[in-house]
């Protein structure tokens, strides 16, 4: 059987269970972050694979590269988050950051 | 045929790492290992004939989101004594993204896609353009007012706070060195 539609779906739709899971167990702030990575990448592959198996499209295409865009928003304001968490409470793992304020 | 090997190589090449992303007890392990998902991702665009996109992962993904992983990983320490995550929490995690990607699988299979005839792949970088610059005009411009913001944001986030007086009871005494790097 030729590679087809299905086999790349198939393939984004491992990556966003693996990326859930890894958003639903990591504790690690930034190790979630990539599981998020992950979720966006899941959502591209399926884009760009709907973009290339119909009549002429590129829509797909388009909204993949805004996904890329935000995906370097997120990650730049994810992580500075991340960096002024641990400046402030010494710590990255989510669980033990409770309280907004000191 | 070839292209399915090619195919099949890369797909087992990101899943296989980004195993190792979900799964990898050491942080750095699993920011090494998104590299190679990344790039596997970049591949498979390659083959749906993305060309554009698939250097646009290599330079955003890989070039620019993956260093700044790598340098938070490496800024902000993890202590000794960490709990690790423990079965009470992975055992329900993992049957709920099984079950999640049972239910995808199972859409994925019993869809009738409408599959165009697949064309030989041909270079899309100019249509891109056309379409950014005609259909998507605004969401374009708009995306370009995000990034903006989220540079201001994140250099507001990261800065030191360096008036007199005003630090907070016990100033982070663990305070490392390299985070003000990142400002």
């Amino acid at each position: 059987m030729s590679v087809g539609l299905a086999h790349y779906l198939t393939v984004g739709a491992i990556l966003f269970a693996l990326g859930v899971f890894a958003v639903m167990t990591r504790r690690n702030a930034v190790a979630l972050l990539m599981g998020v990575e992950l979720i966006l990448n899941a959502a591209n592959v399926n884009l760009v694979a709907f973009s290339r198996f119909v009549e002429n499209g590129i829509d797909g295409q388009v909204m993949a590269a805004f996904v890329i865009v935000l995906a370097a928003a997120e990650a730049a304001v994810g992580l500075a988050i991340v960096l002024a968490m641990f400046r402030n409470f010494g710590t990255v793992h989510v669980d033990s950051v409770q309280r907004l304020k000191r | 045929m070839s292209g399915d090997l090619v195919f099949y190589g890369f797909a087992l090449l990101t899943v296989v790492s980004a195993c190792f992303v979900a799964f990898s007890r050491n942080v750095v392990h699993a920011g090494f290992s998104l590299l190679f998902t990344l790039f596997g991702v970049a591949a498979l665009y390659a083959q749906l004939g993305a060309d554009f996109l698939a250097v646009a992962q290599v330079i955003v993904y890989i070039g620019g989101i993956l260093v700044l992983v790598i340098f938070a990983v490496m800024m902000t320490r993890i202590p000794r004594g960490a709990p690790r995550r423990g079965l009470d929490r992975m055992v329900p995690a993992g049957a709920f993204a099984l079950a999640l990607f049972a239910l995808l699988y199972r859409v994925i299979t019993a869809t009738p896609w409408p599959t165009a005839a697949a064309a030989a792949p041909e270079p899309t970088t100019m249509r891109l353009g056309t379409a950014l610059l005609t259909d998507y005009i605004f969401p374009f411009e708009f995306v370009s007012l995000l990034l903006l913001a989220a540079m201001v944001g994140a250099a507001i986030l990261v800065r030191e706070r360096r008036r007199s007086g005003e630090n907070g009871p016990e100033a982070p005494a663990a305070d490392p060195a390299g985070t003000e790097e990142q400002a």
